[in-house]
């Protein structure tokens, strides 16, 4: 685990114990454990687990990832897809972190291996370019991520595309999602952080609604430690007080309507649709499709795609083990499952959850997960 | 993939800015951005695209934290990578954008 007090030296030590204190206070008084926060966004668990936030947390606080790694929740079916279009000859675009995903049998790695071609970008801008430039290829863009990137891909949609370039979207919309999950009675979740970036585009005011109707207060969090700190202590506050509102502690980017510039284009593209979330649930609302009007952009529409080819009936005994699915609900921890560490890592994933930087496995393989702090000191 | 990384806008034209990330110059696009953007200005930028204009005077605190993560990490870091994959989403200054 890094040193969290080295890490954590430039910035604000000082607030950093009060900001503890505080949470330790506040326990107290709702005096009942375990007390369950869950947030939804891999660069959270990345910051919380790369800087040890976990150990100043109180014992009885627990502070679980939900669904919040776009890559984890791209279903295997839609993995297929990509991998059955790369081996038709089309050329796929990807972002980076989908390029390990497995699908039922192939990754969009193996079909590079088999000779297909994988272009791997950063930015949806960077698909229109390569197809621009080989206007005798076809190109898709496999367009993952929440609704955060979808409004790139929106606005490349938007701003014309040339006759050769098509999408795949597996794009997610995380509000739905959070319905799912509050509603397992196995988490009971006591209270969410949301996800500071894909608030940016949504706004905060869109989760009042949620809050009143599930009675979970909800606190929208940046990604500095100590913004992390400030909103799980609001969360808490919020819990002890029977509150159940949203809080923004990320006022210097989030607003209550949010960008309304990007959710215009993001709705011009895009319509939600009922979708499976890899290992989770079918979320109802969960996906972002291309509306009709696009049909000519959409590559499930474009092209007829056979994934037969390359998913086949194999039987994965290895996947079957993998707890992922519980992970990403909060129902079960890494370290809860047996193949972590072990079958399972980073360079030989088995579950989603070890294949992308947000997901809760990598993060925990890379930076330790809950501490034990029981010999120290 | 949500993660979203602050530069100094170095100069505007049209629906693209230069931008300044920890000393790599970027082009990012404006087309979602919320608020008209200056040189002067940070802007927030997911996969090559300006998400939010941050004023000068609320900025420090956010790059403070991705100047420690740029400086500090390890070369096999999740969170430096994941930084430098959003730099990446840039268009290189002088280059073509689509």
């Amino acid at each position: 685990m890094p040193d969290l007090l080295s890490e954590m030296k430039f910035r604000d030590p000082a607030r950093a114990r009060a900001l503890a204190e505080a949470l330790a206070r506040e326990v107290k008084a709702i005096g009942r454990a375990p007390i369950p926060l869950m947030h939804v966004c891999g660069s959270h668990e990345q910051a919380i687990a790369r800087f040890g936030l976990r150990a100043v947390l109180p014992r009885e606080l627990e502070v679980i990832m939900g669904p919040g790694c776009p890559v984890c929740i791209t279903d295997t079916p839609e993995v297929d897809e990509a991998v059955a279009l790369a081996a038709d000859g089309k050329v796929v675009c990807t972002y980076g972190d989908m390029l390990k995903l497995p699908g039922t049998v192939k990754s969009l790695a193996d079909a590079q291996a088999d000779g297909g071609r994988v272009e791997v970008i950063y930015s949806a801008s960077q698909a229109v370019e390569l197809a621009r430039k080989e206007p005798s290829r076809e190109v898709v863009f496999f367009a993952s991520g929440f609704e955060t990137t979808a409004v790139a891909t929106a606005a490349v949609v938007l701003s014309g595309t040339p006759g050769n370039f098509s999408i795949l979207s597996t794009h997610k919309y995380v509000p739905s999602a959070m319905e799912v999950v509050a509603e397992m009675e196995e988490t009971n979740i006591e209270g969410f952080i949301a996800a500071g970036h894909a608030a940016i585009i949504t706004g905060w005011g869109i989760f009042e609604p949620f809050a009143r109707r599930t009675g979970t207060p909800v606190v929208v969090a940046g990604f500095e430690p100590l913004d992390i700190l400030a909103a799980i202590l609001k969360c808490v506050e919020l819990i002890r007080e029977g509150r159940p509102e949203v809080a923004n502690c990320y006022p210097r980017c989030v607003t209550r309507e949010g960008n309304r510039a990007a959710q215009e284009k993001l709705w011009k593209v895009f319509e939600v649709a009922d979708g499976v979330w890899r290992g989770i649930a079918t979320v109802p609302r969960g996906n972002l499709e291309l509306r009709p009007e696009w049909d000519h952009l959409n590559a499930r529409r474009r092209f007829r795609i056979d994934t037969s080819r390359v998913g086949g009936l194999e039987k994965n005994v290895l996947a079957e083990q993998c707890l992922c699915g519980s992970i990403m609900s909060g129902l079960a921890s890494p370290k809860d499952c047996k193949l972590f560490g072990k079958e399972c890592r980073p360079e030989t994933p088995v579950g989603a959850c070890m294949v992308s930087s947000e997901g809760a496995c990598k993060i925990w393989h890379m930076y330790g997960g809950v501490p034990d702090l029981r010999g120290v000191g | 993939m949500c993660l979203g990384v602050p530069g100094k806008v170095l100069s505007v034209d049209g629906l693209t800015a230069v931008v300044d990330f920890f000393g790599v110059t970027r082009e990012l696009r404006l087309d979602i951005v919320d608020e008209p953007v200056q040189p002067g200005d940070y802007v927030l930028n997911h996969v090559g695209f300006a998400i939010r204009r941050i004023p000068p005077e609320e900025v420090q605190e956010t790059l403070a934290l991705f100047d420690a993560i740029l400086k500090v990490a390890a070369a096999d870091d999740l969170m430096a990578a994941d930084v430098k994959g959003e730099i990446a989403a840039g268009g290189e200054k002088g280059k073509p954008r689509a």
